[in-house]
């Protein structure tokens, strides 16, 4: 029963631990969703009509609460932000999510988050939400909404709430600022997102699918030629944050490090135009992919809702907060990523240090046709720049001869640059140059800091500033920056025309840091203290145990042995011992009588505390033996075989022994209890695992004696003996019992009880059945015939 | 009576065992077995995953740290398997456990002395290793910084700490290989089955954690954390993996521990 009362302890345990990995969710309200088509007008001169497919997701049971419009990504649709909408529902909020135009079931033709179209279907969205009753409405037609997407989600986020003072609160995350900068930087047509961006959404009939055909036609152009119009960029820009109005709304701003098609300096012009209060986030991923930090990134939309939706204090978002890659668990075999804060947003160019560079002028190679081209950042390959920023090898690529390097000493110390780098650079002609950032470690190895490459045109011969891409990484004590120029680059459309540039460094490298922007302690879960701490209680309530009563009989002090009452089953059901009482005096030698399987072995071991009686008592000088009772250092025992270390001498065995009591060693009599066993010096300091069976009997015999005990228990004392030994224990045997302390020796060798013992207790079938002086009991007859008429009798 | 079986007369006791020096000596040769086969097997090939294997023989430093990877799980398990799992087993397949009962040393203070001398053992045994892997690497390969498998470096007065960190936690994570050792001791008269049983739970453990259906509950797997102190190498400590992996470690020994004092107390001893 015990057994089980532990074993379900520890399933207790194991299960508590288990239960901290599955929290049961926070009881949030049920969630209803609400399928719609709603009805919207635009274009420029507000007479297109189009029908938005949509879903409204109520928390039911709130009454009015603030509102959320939910967009998708480029490509996606309003299915894109179920999970997200169900999410953010449950947190007390009426979602609104719709495919926007062009995309999903939606009607109309994609134009690019313009003024003209989308812009003016979200504000109607706003009306919508104005009409329902689910939504808490600031004024008459003004509910209180938030607004939050991905992509070409987050710019229509930024867009609306820079065309609609409506919107209260929005979450945009890795978006532009500018799209004719984001599509062709710095007048560098980006082909290889544009390529996508265009032609991702074609279901084969026409070649860019549901856009507006003016802007594939566009598209089209640039593409072929790699050459745009002014009125090409004029278009670009009316769908950006950067021709509306700045946003007065709160705005927290998510934008990717792995990102090149919209790289963190548009969220920087973001945060710069904006007039609200404004919070900033870089993580890990972005378009080119990379960890999942939707955990985080969804706490932080929810908070910032939290904040400035329903006015609580939060106290969570911090103006800027940078996840980093701190390492890889061992574990699971993922990217630790850890979000480092600071209580101001820097810009991209705080705290600058200078940094000489080392490198010539060197000349590099336009390839004609601008191929073969180096690889930078490639879409999808956004998860090795958590690796990279670790330091484990990259695939980024240069093509010999057409790129110029310029390296830092090696860094004395570690240093972290958060920011975008920039330095002067002198060609000695027109030229585009593809900008990176290497890290170069002590052995030469250099990989890029991040998969990103910044486009760089120089019109005319000269000096300009090159502004490398932003990013945050740390170099570590002894690497190298190194800025690599490059002449092409995968993602870009450079010049085609073969040209061979000179080019030169006119600067040191300005690198930003933000000293401020501190990694909190990470903090294990609250199971790694609980855990250890159940722990502790269960294995004390284990070991809660009921005092044994270790009592003494004041009366019984001077009697050796007195056996009550003893009974001991075996757990088998077999009953070894039964009623058992019997006494022994000072100075007897008592023989304990029997044959096989009559309970003496199990009285012995009794008697040593190795077997727990299941009813009785045994004293011996008074005090009850218990396991482990002070006063069986008084009983001297050799039961069932000797048992001795065998790679230890007999003497080592015997002085160990006699060491682990914890007695003095001078009360150990060690010589005289060598005497008895008679072995010689040399037997004494061989290893006890060479000794003959008799040899052992007697070392052992020499240990029961050790410290010349009161009582001394010896079952079979002359197993393994020859004659003359035999006859030696027995003068041994009454001679210490005439010393005035006590003996019990157990034995089948009926002779030798009749010649050696003062008294007899015989036993059969676990009971007594004969006690007394052997005298008494012999009768003059022979302890052998008495013995076998008693026993023979028990049957 | 407290002072039965001084921690002395125990260390005594089971030191000059053949079995203690053959462990000791093991744990001894295998950074110069280690040394042998880097210098047999010649250059080798980076496959591209960050791993210690690849910096082991940049200097005696990293040649510790890979001794210790190559051996924590397995030959360290059996190591310290070996010390707790015999102690009380072996004595009663001796016949000696009941003499000593009997001397009388109650049995809580047998029990306890006899933990103690063993985690000592097993403690001296995880460190040895390093230590020897420590020399034998410096001799060998030099002294140098830690060249971290990630690629960063560490001055190798920094990297002290760092191994005091890692030897430090390989030793709580072996607490519930330990301590269930001692519990199967305490429970059979074999001590081949009370070393064999421990090791066997931690190759079970190591089968569990390889399915990945079972999810997070491979996290509660005594055995889940055992390499958690590779985050101890990493640019940054990760603390985290350590004080999941050790509050595991220390809770399941806590438990396992206290089943074998309760175990041992209601025994009857019939070796």
């Amino acid at each position: 029963m015990r057994r089980w009362v532990a074993g379900a302890a520890v399933v207790g345990v194991v299960a508590a631990a288990g239960g901290g990995f599955a929290l049961a969710r926070d009881g949030g309200p049920e969630v209803a969703r609400e399928d719609v088509r709603i009805d919207v007008v635009d274009g420029p001169g507000d007479d297109e009509k189009v029908t938005l497919d949509a879903s409204f997701y109520r928390p039911e049971g709130l009454g009015p609460v603030p509102a959320v419009l939910l967009a998708h990504g480029f490509g996606g649709s309003k299915r894109s932000q179920a999970a997200a909408a169900r999410e953010l529902a449950g947190h007390g909020y009426a979602v609104l999510t719709w495919s926007a135009r062009g995309f999903g079931e939606s009607g109309g033709q994609i134009a690019l988050n313009s003024p003209d179209y989308e812009v003016k279907d979200t504000r109607q969205l706003i009306d919508w939400l104005a009409r329902r009753p689910e939504v808490r409405k600031d004024a008459p037609g003004d509910p209180r909404v938030g607004m939050a997407g991905p992509s070409y989600g987050g710019a229509i986020s930024l867009l609306t709430a820079a065309y609609d003072s409506r919107v209260d609160a929005l979450v945009p995350s890795i978006t532009w600022h500018d799209l004719s900068d984001a599509l062709l930087p710095d007048g560098v047509f980006k082909k290889l997102w544009a390529g996508l961006f265009f032609t991702g959404e074609s279901d084969g009939s026409t070649a860019c699918g549901r856009f507006l055909p003016e802007l594939c036609e566009m598209y089209q152009r640039i593409a072929q030629t790699g050459q745009y119009k002014e009125s090409d960029v004029e278009v670009l820009r009316a769908s950006s944050p950067a021709t509306a109005p700045p946003v007065k709304a709160p705005t927290l701003l998510i934008q990717g490090q792995s990102d090149s098609l919209f790289p963190l300096d548009h969220a920087d012009a973001n945060a710069r135009r904006a007039q609200g209060p404004v919070s900033v986030v870089w993580y890990q991923g972005g378009h080119d992919g990379g960890e999942d930090e939707s955990p985080l990134l969804t706490e932080l939309t929810a908070d910032w809702f939290d904040q400035h939706l329903k006015g609580l204090d939060t106290g969570a978002s911090e103006p800027f907060t940078v996840t980093r890659a701190t390492g890889v668990d061992s574990t699971s075999g993922r990217t630790w990523l850890r979000a480092a804060s600071a209580k101001t947003y820097p810009g991209l160019a705080s705290q600058p240090r200078e940094l000489p560079l080392e490198g010539a002028e060197q000349a590099v190679q336009n390839p004609a046709g601008g191929f073969p081209a180096a690889v930078s950042a490639l879409p999808g390959l956004g998860a090795l720049n958590a690796l990279g920023s670790l330091g484990s090898l990259g695939v980024d690529l240069d093509m010999p001869g057409q790129s110029a390097a310029f390296t830092t000493a090696p860094l004395g110390a570690s240093l972290r640059v958060t920011g975008a780098p920039r330095l002067t650079v002198k060609t000695d002609r027109a030229a585009v140059l593809f900008a990176k950032v290497y890290d170069v470690s002590p052995d030469g190895k250099a990989s890029l800091a991040r998969r990103l490459a910044a486009p760089v045109r120089f019109t005319e011969a000269g000096e300009r500033e090159v502004v490398l891409p932003a990013l945050d990484y740390e170099f570590a004590r002894g690497h190298r920056i190194r800025v690599v120029l490059g002449t092409t680059d995968q993602g870009f459309a450079g010049p085609s025309a073969p040209a061979t540039y000179r080019i030169s460094a006119a600067s040191a490298l300005s690198v930003p840091t933000v000293p401020g922007l501190a990694t909190p302690a990470g903090r294990p879960p609250a199971w790694v203290w609980i855990l250890p701490l159940a722990a502790l209680v269960v294995s004390g309530g284990l070991l809660v145990r009921r005092r044994p009563k270790g009592s003494f009989e004041p009366s019984l002090e001077g009697v050796p042995l007195q056996i009550d009452g003893l009974t001991k089953t075996y757990s088998n059901g077999f009953k070894a011992v039964e009623d058992l009482s019997f006494r022994v005096e000072k100075g007897q030698v008592l023989g304990l009588l029997g044959p096989n399987g009559a309970g003496k072995t199990t009285t012995l071991r009794m008697l040593m505390g190795l077997i727990h009686p299941d009813g009785g008592e045994i004293r011996i000088f008074g005090h009850k033996v218990t396991p482990g009772a002070a006063v069986l250092g008084r009983l001297g025992s050799f039961v069932e075989g000797p048992g001795f270390l065998p790679h230890l001498s007999g003497r080592d065995n015997l002085v160990l022994y006699w060491r682990a009591t914890g007695r003095p060693m001078a009360e150990s009599r060690l010589d005289e209890a060598l005497e008895v066993a008679a072995l010689s010096e040399e037997a004494l300091a061989r290893p006890v695992r060479t000794y003959s069976q008799g040899m052992r009997a007697r070392l052992a015999i020499a240990q029961a004696m050790l410290g010349l005990p009161d009582l001394l228990v010896l079952d079979e004392p002359t197993n393994g003996l020859d004659p003359p030994q035999i006859r030696q224990m027995r003068e041994v045997l009454v001679d210490y019992a005439a010393a005035g302390r006590t003996v019990i020796v157990s034995s089948h060798l009926l002779s030798e009880v009749e010649q050696t013992c003062t008294h007899v207790v015989v036993m059969t079938r676990g009971r007594k059945v004969a006690d007394g002086p052997v005298e008494e009991i012999v009768g003059g007859r022979g302890l052998e015939n008495v013995f076998l008429e008693i026993i023979g009798g028990g049957v | 009576m407290s002072r039965a079986l001084p921690l002395r007369v125990e260390a005594v006791r089971q030191f000059r065992r053949r079995r203690t020096l053959v462990a000791f000596g093991l744990l001894l040769a295998l950074p110069w077995i280690l040394v042998a086969a880097f210098q047999l097997g010649g250059e080798q090939e980076a496959d591209g995953r960050p791993s210690l294997v690849d910096v082991a023989t940049t200097g005696g430093l990293n040649f510790a740290l890979f001794s210790l990877f190559v051996s924590t799980g397995f030959l360290l398990v059996v190591a310290v398997a070996l010390f707790c799992g015999d102690t009380v087993a072996s004595e009663a397949g001796w016949s000696s456990l009941r003499y000593l009962l009997a001397a009388p040393v109650p049995r809580d203070r047998l029990l306890r002395q006899k933990l103690i001398v063993a985690l000592g053992y097993a403690a001296a045994a995880v460190v040895a290793l390093p230590l020897m892997a420590l020399l034998a690497g410096t001799l060998v390969y030099g002294w140098s910084d830690v060249t971290l498998p990630t690629g960063g470096t560490y001055p190798a007065s920094a990297a002290f700490g760092r191994m005091a960190i890692v030897t430090g936690y390989a030793l709580v994570s072996q607490l519930v290989v330990a301590a269930l050792a001692f519990l199967l001791s305490v429970r059979t008269d074999s001590p081949l089955g009370a070393v064999g049983g421990a090791v066997g739970m931690v190759i079970i453990c190591n089968i569990l954690e390889a399915v990945e259906a079972l999810g997070s509950w491979r996290d509660v797997l005594p055995t889940r954390y055992l390499y958690a102190w590779l985050d101890a190498l990493q640019p940054q400590i990760q603390w985290t993996g350590m004080a999941k992996g050790a509050a595991l470690s220390v809770s399941y020994a806590l438990v396992l521990l206290a089943l074998a004092f309760r175990h041992f107390r209601a025994k009857d001893i019939t070796s």
